[in-house]
């Protein structure tokens, strides 16, 4: 079996943006044409930058794809409100605090 | 810019009444939200559903809600999945005391036709096995309860009111009204001028804040909750497991995290939606107590969010006798994702002046002013 890696990238269902979510640049194209063009509302409605990466990964990508798509400079697309932790603590650790 | 019907709020209540009043028949309704899709307390809320309350009202609210939500991605021809997990709730008593108010609490429910059972430790173990045997004494426990995802519940009224020819304009503020005998005559937001012949008032945290602006007082006040959010893991626990002594809900969505969430006795009045090392802290110790399994999860994120508090805990969906065509849904203590349906349907009623689905006496915000012994909701985390 030959792969087509050509072909294969052209297809948007196998195009991940969010690896965290396992969210598709198809899945993102049809939430746009929705009507959901801001990160905040791509976050609820894909789950993208909800994964333990914290939008590390896809915030930078949907946020080049949205400026793209709305035709819009890159620094009027908003990035997301960015949560605490800034990375994943176990809750024993949390417990545990500063004891350990 | 004329309108019919214009809502303050495109949260689940202002959806679900853009939905049912569209549904009747209304026309010219438009919806506006001062930030992003569900910005507010229905993006950020646990979205258990529960029928199992300590005042019948609640019990009645909650049990209509939960059969719509059971029918709700046909009713409203959803083309996404609203994700409901109907799994149960699984209350903890922690005290005989508490058992004793829980059994008292099963009578009720089964009266109005709500499933819940009163279980010995035993039976709850089999329920959730990683439960710790010493964290509590007996539970109740109720099948239909469940949790739904917020975004996609909201979003799918939003579609069917979408489809019936309501309008929705996010990021736009209601900032003044103006009034004239008894009426509102404008609405001012921060990209229009709206003259509507009615006004709903579904601003959540703000809603009092929005009254204030039609000359109504209404004796709600907000106040943050915080929630945490774990790392997906395989199914491990069916039902929301919750205790109202221990201050804990702890739930694992289908995506396979888990959300748990308590509240703060100490915090303060008011619109701040901060997350603090604090709850961190006492949310993982009172985790680990009473499932120590959980402890090996690692915590992702953190979030607060809005509950607009009543006097009795309870919500106020009603018409104002100060203002003609002005009508609040506000006050749900925490509960107005769960109870959105009614709040919807039956807010449309009392907006259409038809008979209403359940005695809407008790909704009234006239109730604090013109009844003394109200009937104060205690199975509230």
């Amino acid at each position: 079996m030959i792969l087509r890696p050509s072909n294969h990238m052209n297809d948007k269902n196998n195009i991940i943006i969010c690896r965290c979510e396992d969210v598709t640049l198809a899945e993102l194209d049809a939430a746009i044409d929705k009507g959901f063009t801001n990160l905040e509302d791509l976050k609820r409605v894909l789950r993208v930058g909800m994964g333990p990466c914290q939008a590390n990964t896809c915030g930078h990508l949907i946020q080049m794809h949205l400026a793209a798509r709305l035709k819009k400079p890159i620094e009027e697309i908003k990035k997301q409100q960015a949560r605490p932790l800034l990375m994943g603590v176990t809750l024993n650790d949390i417990v545990d605090g500063l004891d350990k | 810019m004329k309108k019919n019907v214009l809502i303050i709020g495109a949260g689940i209540s202002g959806v679900s009444i853009a939905y049912n009043l569209a549904k009747k028949g209304v026309q010219d309704i438009h919806v506006v939200d001062k930030g992003h899709f569900t910005s507010g307390a229905t993006g950020r809320c646990g979205a258990g559903v529960r029928a199992q309350w300590a005042t019948p009202l609640n019990c009645q609210l909650a049990k209509m809600s939960i059969d719509f939500f059971e029918h709700a991605k046909e009713i409203l021809e959803y083309d996404g999945e609203i994700e409901f997990k109907q799994e149960g709730y699984l209350i903890l008593a922690t005290t005989e005391a508490e058992a004793r108010q829980f059994k008292d609490n099963v009578k009720l429910q089964n009266s109005m036709g709500i499933p819940s059972k009163y279980l010995s430790k035993e039976e709850a173990l089999n329920i959730v096995p990683h439960l710790n045997p010493e964290a509590f004494v007996a539970a109740t426990f109720c099948g239909i309860d469940g949790h739904l995802n917020p975004f996609k519940m909201t979003d799918a009224y939003m579609q069917a009111a979408k489809r019936l020819g309501v309008t929705f304009s996010f990021f736009e503020e209601v900032i003044a009204m103006t009034t004239s005998n008894h009426r509102i005559t404008s609405v001012k937001t921060t990209t229009e001028t709206y003259e509507p012949n009615i006004v709903v008032d579904a601003a959540g945290g703000y809603s009092q804040e929005i009254g204030a602006m039609a000359g109504v007082t209404i004796p709600v006040y907000s106040e943050n909750h915080q929630i945490l959010a774990t790392e997906p893991i395989e199914k491990m626990q069916g039902p929301m497991v919750m205790s109202f002594s221990k201050n804990i809900y702890c739930q694992q969505v289908p995506h396979g995290s888990f959300l748990m969430g308590r509240s703060d006795p100490f915090v303060e009045k008011g619109h701040q939606i901060q997350s603090s090392w604090q709850f961190l802290d006492e949310m993982a110790k009172t985790a680990t107590h009473i499932m120590p399994l959980l402890g090996k999860l690692r915590v992702v994120r953190q979030w607060g969010g809005s509950y607009n508090m009543s006097p009795d805990r309870q919500p106020i969906i009603s018409g104002t006798e100060d203002v003609d065509g002005f009508y609040i849904a506000c006050g749900f203590s925490g509960h107005g994702f769960m109870l959105a349906p009614i709040t919807g349907l039956l807010l449309s009623e009392i907006i259409l002046k038809e008979p209403t689905s359940v005695d809407v006496t008790t909704l009234d915000i006239k109730r604090f002013t013109h009844q003394k012994d109200i009937n104060i909701e205690k199975s509230v985390v």
